[in-house]
């Protein structure tokens, strides 16, 4: 199989993928590709099919044709037939658009649960308690603080998910998703909600993440002012078709750009 | 060091002083054979309800079956029992008749547990019968007249068994297995997006709650004389979950206190003039506390004594102790590991 473009250094590539729901087309032979360290954004109307990516890229929905590669080192997995946990595995996190944290536990037992999978906890660690079990608990307990304390969450640790506002929800989804050490993470709005203030803040965050990490970093936002200050490239997604690429400033003054907006703008009207 | 074994301790010393208590009891016969009776229908239904929990409450998978797999539990301690009438016979039957649980349970999870929706509850109704029609039809069991095993489960074995499985599952939610169960019933997308192997997870715990439902079926068969398939009917497997539902789903103090509650309330319904009135006393009484406690007598708290201090009026703390907010009372490892 080496019909793929894979250029070198590139960490994700998609190639002609397409996802049909039923007689609806949500992603239409779309061709994109991430190059490791980049921070990409991924824009576009209500209803483009930009949630639709994230979800045939990390497993939620395996892609209808076309191939999605993702390189780690000298690991290249194909992401098409994969589970979700495997590709998470691979080194892909994520958040979801509408939060999906475990509501009912604590904050930290929502970073505990995705830093898991790195730490080696048999069978009989879990039933019997043993000295190991205090030790890897502790390992994953602090770590998971760590993370709470990067993203600021650390005063809210043993509050329950659920009662925490909506920005600070956002936040820990990002702390789970860091917990599962990705190298490439995909954020579905993370700004959603978020009031100018955390918004810029938020912004901040994930500039700092991205460099702290060594993290390459796919974003799908709604606020034109994050994208623009922090993306190096840009794609743009109209009714699942790719129509524009570029940097910031292309896509600011691409025509096609204008229409797609100007039309939701004029249907919205 | 000292602040880690503290919350060990005192669950050891408790559970010592129960089985010590109900010893002495017995030994002067203030315990006489009819509440002896009760006290061990009350540790089968512990660890039956106990260990449905972990699969219905924790993992949040819809089982109708654990009659089935106590019938397994049951029927291999009898048989082993009877061929080998030893003590020895009684805890090897219970260990194989747990095994048999949990590979039949392995059967069933596999292809069902894959698929979301309520395949399980579908599968494990079905399994329960089956395994119950096969009892009343196969000669070794007996047929319809079942088995009449020897009582090897005393007083001793039986708290080891029902202690030690309440420990066990326990150890087991409050570890990174139980978390993954957890995450699947809080959101199974969002437990996949982070690597947890959900398939994997809710067909494990399903398995390990098997497990534990033959030994509270293998602590039946050793116990009560005659063991037939018509005690393992829809109506077992429904009561135990009426226990689950009733203590809370997501507590296992919550299934303890409410097998031994029922245990009461059957002791003091037990007169023969309320029998015909019982099953209504016991309805209405079921009524009355989902209406007043639809979430279950513990919701999804567990007893602590942190749970207690958080009810009882505040008292002035120690500057370094962390006050604890109110509905603080779930199992959280930080009692054991900081
Ligand atoms: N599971 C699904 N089943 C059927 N149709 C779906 C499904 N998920 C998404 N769609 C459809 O696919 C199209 C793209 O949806 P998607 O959620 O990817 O858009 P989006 O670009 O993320 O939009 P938004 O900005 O509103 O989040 C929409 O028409 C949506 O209704
Ligand atoms: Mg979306």
């Amino acid at each position: 199989m080496s019909d793929t473009v894979t250029t070198d250094g590139d960490i994700l590539t998609l190639s002609n993928v397409t996802l049909n729901f039923g007689g609806l087309s949500a992603v239409s032979n779309v061709d994109m590709n991430l190059a490791v360290g980049e921070l990409v954004g991924l824009i576009g109307p209500n209803g483009a099919g930009k949630t639709s990516i994230f979800n045939l890229l990390t497993g939620v929905y395996p892609p209808t044709s076309g191939k999605v590669t993702f390189t780690r080192g000298q690991k290249v997995s194909n992401l098409g037939g994969m589970k979700p946990y495997a590709i998470c595995w691979a080194g892909i996190g994520r958040t979801f658009q509408n939060i999906r944290l475990f509501r009912a536990l604590p904050v930290i037992e929502n970073v505990m649960i995705a830093l898991q999978h790195n730490v080696p906890y048999s069978l009989a660690t879990a039933f019997l308690h043993t000295l190991r079990y205090g030790r890897l608990e502790k390992q994953i307990r602090d770590e998971s603080l760590e993370l709470l304390r990067i993203m600021g969450l650390e005063d809210d640790a043993n509050e329950l998910a659920q009662n925490l506002p909506y920005g600070k929800q956002r936040r820990l989804e990002i702390a789970r998703a860091m917990a599962t050490h990705p190298v490439l993470l995909l954020l579905d709005e993370p700004a959603a909600g978020m009031n100018p203030a955390e918004t810029a803040d938020l912004t901040e965050l994930i500039g700092w993440l991205r460099t702290n990490f060594n993290l390459t970093i796919l974003l799908i936002e709604h606020d034109m002012s994050l994208v623009m200050d922090i993306c190096e490239r840009i794609y743009v997604l109209d009714h699942g078709v790719l129509i524009a690429s570029g940097t910031p400033s292309e896509i600011q003054h691409n025509p096609a750009v204008i229409e797609a907006y100007l039309g939701e703008e004029a249907a919205d009207a | 060091m000292l602040r880690q074994l503290r919350p060990v301790l005192l669950n050891g010393i408790a559970l010592v002083a129960t089985f010590a208590i109900v010893y002495l009891l017995m030994r002067v016969g203030i315990i006489d054979s009819f509440y002896q009776d009760t006290i061990a229908l009350v540790c089968i239904n512990i660890v039956l309800a106990v260990s449905l929990n972990l699969i219905v409450g924790f993992t949040g998978q819809f089982s109708l079956g654990h009659a089935g797999f106590m019938a397994l539990g049951a029927y291999t301690t009898a048989l082993v029992t009877l061929h080998f009438p030893t003590i020895w016979g009684m805890l090897g039957g219970i260990v194989l008749g747990a095994l048999v649980a949990a590979a039949i349970g392995l059967l069933i999870g596999l292809p069902t547990l894959r698929l979301r929706g309520d395949y399980l509850a579908i599968a494990t109704l079905g399994m329960a019968e089956i395994i119950r029609v096969l009892m009343q039809n196969f000669t070794f069991t007996g047929g319809a007249s079942g088995l009449f095993p020897s009582r090897y489960l005393n007083w001793t074995w039986m708290f080891i068994l029902t202690a030690g499985s309440v420990v066990l599952i326990a150890n087991y939610i409050r570890s990174r297995a139980g978390r993954e169960s957890i995450a699947v019933r809080e959101n199974e997308i969002a437990a996949e997006s982070i690597g947890v192997n959900t398939t994997k997870a809710k067909t494990l715990a399903f398995v390990v709650g098997a497990f534990f439902g033959g030994v509270a079926g293998g602590m039946y068969g050793s116990y009560f004389y005659w063991i037939v398939p018509k005690t393992f009917s829809f109506m077992m497997s429904f009561n135990i979950l009426v226990i689950v539902v009733l203590g809370g789903l997501g507590s296992i103090s919550g299934s303890v206190i409410a097998a031994i509650l029922l245990g009461v309330v059957n002791v003091l319904l037990a007169d023969p003039n309320l029998v015909p009135i019982r099953m209504i006393l016991y309805s209405l009484i079921l009524i009355i506390l989902m209406v007043f406690r639809p979430q279950g007598l513990m919701g999804d708290k567990e007893l602590s004594i942190r749970l207690f201090r958080s009810i009882l009026p505040k008292r002035r703390r120690p500057p370094d102790e962390e006050p604890v907010p109110a509905g603080e009372g779930r199992l959280e490892p930080a009692e054991v590991t900081s």
